[in-house]
């Protein structure tokens, strides 16, 4: 019947999104990632968790080259994205990072109104043919950034009145709202209560229908519950990377097991 | 006894103050600074603080009221037809005055002692001859009623001076003991300390606020007595500014004030393009190095005196545009000209504009741009949607301080553009074209002070009105600047 096909899809194997490897990033003197080699997958959720200072953010940030706005910060190794060198002289940062999509890990809402923080994206990108349309894009994205019941009656008022956890929901609806194809979310519900966690898990799980999702979290609970994928960060170094019942059930590195039962940290 | 050698001792006895406090309380806690309320240095500032504060706030306020006081006094046996004859008692009293310093150096220089100078009478002896030998500005004969009174003069200023130094350095003296008395270890010298800090900052503002309000007063005092003489109608509505000493003179301001706002007007469409520009290009796309050069060089133009940046309009700007532009289309050939001022002006306000604007422009944090970068959108359109939405308030902030700095400039506007106000009962092409010679408020307030008449007659108390609507224009820029920029503030966070 018809009910056996999804999960004769759901088997298949995936696609790989993003091919790193040998990935050095420097500030300055300091290496913060070493020798990362790592692949992410398409339509996966794919978690980074590590203690504080690890890399997590940076090796997040070389993925959508937002390391170039930094004047001190070297990257070096091979990125593929579909294949394709991101760091390569022909690819355009600025249309790379219209595909690959991030909400940071502090929220950073423009100082504008929220209906024009969301438009923002699809504005400069062209993704609506008229008002209407931009209206019904807008109102998608803060639906599924689970902030639309708080907003919708004042899409006027900016958004930096917001309180800091609408504030971060406010900036996922920004980030999905381009409709890009991978999505890097740093520690998107690190300010969220649990209902909202909840809502933005749920709609993590529903981007990685058609999307691939790389999220940086400190809560072991959520990267077991929304990853397929999981890698583990220590000192610069990806210690372990593999299927998340794996590494949560059966690690192989000693540092890992220390990390997840609460040794390190 | 001179004002440094009090101030020093007033300071020595702070410093006695400092470590008698100290000690005190130390000794009441048994040498043992855990015992104390507060640290021990606190009650040392606390016994600095009560010894020299009162003193010097004493001294001040000795020095603002005793010369007056001393004038007043010296005056009243000057007779009423003395006065009359030099024209106004404060150029009598100026010759007073003068007369006690020649006093003070013929005594500092042995020609006379300390009794003849009291003693001395311009009827009996050459006064006047022996004064001028001491190399002292006299310039009137010295007669008997103008000695007595410098006389008097000095010993008043002799003795004013014997009761202030008793006076400050009792003061000092009982503060340090009051202080030392209060030092004990459950004595709370922390909190004292700070509740001091604290008024001396407010005295601080409360000194500079006070200086703005009496400018103000002074200001329309002699605002008022103008209007008694020239209808406030005229003045503020006239088209037409003829001033003429000899009385009957039109004073409508309407012309200056247009030549301000237009030579600003032309300054600032100058200098807001080029400075924001500028600090567009140095805060988001120049490398850090190129930043530490260029916005040092640009900040220089800053520094140049504008009367440089007259000689600059009047040799070279000037004809420049007179034998280029004007010349040949027809719209007129003098080398003064609004285009010239507003030009040349408008170069000196590029620094302001363009330091307050990188300033405001790099305040906006990198989150912001990150969130944009993010979302895939290029540089320039960051900066365009993104930073400088966000720091408009601050950069009209930064603009409106230069406007206020273009009402206020005058010799720019002397050299560039003339001292003839505007003629605007010609008509309309006579008030808007840019190329003819116009002036300012400023410039007018300069002339009119200047001129060589009566103190008391319109001519020259309208500069006082003239001076009090461009407080009140520059104010009123101010206040919207300062609502602004704090307005932003609060934008993001
Ligand atoms: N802009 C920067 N300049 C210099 N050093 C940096 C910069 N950003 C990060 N680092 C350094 O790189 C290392 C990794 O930082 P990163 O922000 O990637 O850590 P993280 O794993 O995201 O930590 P957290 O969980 O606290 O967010 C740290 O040692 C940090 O000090
Ligand atoms: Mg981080």
């Amino acid at each position: 019947m018809n009910d056996m096909r999804p999960l004769e899809r759901a088997v298949e194997t995936k696609e790989i999104k993003f091919e790193c490897r040998d990935c050095q990033v420097y500030y300055g003197d300091t290496h913060a990632i070493k020798d990362v080699n790592v692949d992410i997958e398409d339509k996966t959720v794919t978690a980074f968790i590590g203690p504080s200072g690890c890399g997590k953010s940076t090796f997040l940030r070389c993925l959508n080259r937002m390391n170039d706005t930094i004047d001190i910060a070297r990257v070096e190794g091979s990125f593929l994205l579909d294949g394709e060198n991101i760091y390569d002289k022909r690819v355009d940062p600025v249309q790379l990072r219209a595909k690959v999509g991030m909400v940071f890990q502090k929220p950073n809402p423009f100082p504008k109104s929220i209906y024009d923080n969301i438009a923002y994206g699809p504005r400069i990108h062209g993704l609506a043919k008229n008002k209407a349309e931009l209206d019904e894009i807008v109102e998608k994205s803060l639906r599924r950034g689970a902030i639309w019941n708080e907003v919708k009656d004042r899409l006027d008022a900016p958004g930096t009145g917001l309180s800091g956890g609408q504030q971060q929901r406010l900036c996922i609806a920004r980030a999905v709202a381009t409709e890009p194809e991978v999505l890097l979310m740093d520690e998107p519900c690190s300010a969220l209560d649990p209902i909202a966690t909840a809502q933005v898990e749920e709609l993590i799980d529903e981007l990685r229908e058609s999307y691939s999702v790389v999220i940086v979290t400190h809560s072991m609970q959520q990267a077991a519950r929304v990853s397929q994928k999981t890698a583990f960060f220590h000192l610069g170094n990806l210690v372990e990377f593999g299927e998340t019942g794996q590494i949560f059930t059966n690690p192989k590195d000693p540092r890992t097991e220390s990390y997840i039962t609460g040794r390190i940290g | 006894m001179p004002l440094l050698w009090i101030v020093l001792v007033v300071l020595g006895l702070g410093l006695i103050g400092y470590l008698m406090g100290r000690s005190r309380a130390l000794g009441s806690a048994g040498g043992d600074g855990r015992q104390l309320h507060s640290l021990p240095s606190y009650y040392g500032w606390h016994g600095f603080m009560l010894t020299v504060v009162p003193a010097l706030l004493m001294m001040a306020a000795w020095l603002l009221v005793a010369p007056s006081v001393i004038e007043n006094r010296a005056a009243a046996g000057i007779p009423d037809a003395k006065i009359a004859e030099r024209g106004s008692r404060s150029l009598v009293m100026a010759e007073v005055r003068r007369t006690g310093e020649a006093l003070d150096m013929a005594v500092a220089q042995g020609t006379m002692d300390e009794d003849m100078a009291r003693n001395l009478r311009a009827d009996f002896t050459d006064v006047t001859e022996r004064l001028k030998a001491t190399g002292a500005i006299i310039t009137t004969t010295v007669d008997q009623p103008i000695l007595e009174a410098a006389q008097n003069y000095r010993v008043m200023a002799k003795a004013s001076n014997l009761y202030m130094s008793i006076a400050v350095l009792g003061l000092a003296v009982v503060g340090l003991v009051f202080a030392f008395m209060r030092s004990d270890k459950d004595f709370r010298a922390r909190n004292v300390v700070e509740q001091g800090i604290k008024a001396i900052l407010i005295l601080a503002s409360t000194i500079a606020i006070m200086t703005t309000l009496g400018i103000v007063l002074s200001m329309l005092f002699e605002t008022a007595n103008f209007f008694e003489q020239y209808s406030w109608r005229e003045f503020f509505f006239g088209l037409n500014w003829a001033p003429d000493f000899r009385g009957n003179s039109e004073l409508g301001m309407l012309p200056l004030l247009w030549g301000t706002l237009y030579i600003s007007l032309v300054a600032l469409l100058v200098a807001v393009p080029i400075g924001l520009f500028a600090a567009i290009y140095l805060s988001e796309y120049a490398s850090p190095r190129l930043r530490a050069v260029a916005k040092p060089m640009i900040e220089i133009l800053a520094g140049i005196p504008t009367i440089v940046y007259g000689l600059f309009a009047l040799i070279t700007v000037g004809p420049l545009i007179r034998d280029w532009i004007a010349q040949p289309a027809g719209f007129g050939n003098s080398t003064n000209s609004v285009i010239t001022a507003g030009l040349v002006m408008g170069i000196m306000l590029i620094p302001f504009v363009s330091s307050l604007s990188d300033d405001i422009i790099n305040a906006v944090p990198q989150a912001m741009r990150d969130g944009s970068y993010g979302l895939g959108a290029t540089q320039s359109e960051t900066i365009k949607q993104v930073v400088l939405p966000a720091a408009l308030p601050g950069i009209v902030g930064a603009v409106l301080l230069a406007a206020s700095r273009a009402i206020g400039e005058t010799m720019i506007v002397v050299m560039g553009a003339g001292a003839a106000a505007a003629q605007m009962e010609q008509g309309l092409g006579a008030i808007i074209n840019p190329f003819q010679a116009m002036t300012t408020v400023t410039v007018k307030i300069v002339s009119q002070l200047t001129g060589d008449t009566d103190f008391a007659s319109p001519e020259t108390l309208v500069a006082f009105a003239l001076g009090l609507t461009l407080f009140v224009i520059t104010l009123g820029l101010n206040v919207l600047a300062l609502y602004i920029v704090r307005k932003y503030r609060e934008q993001y966070e």
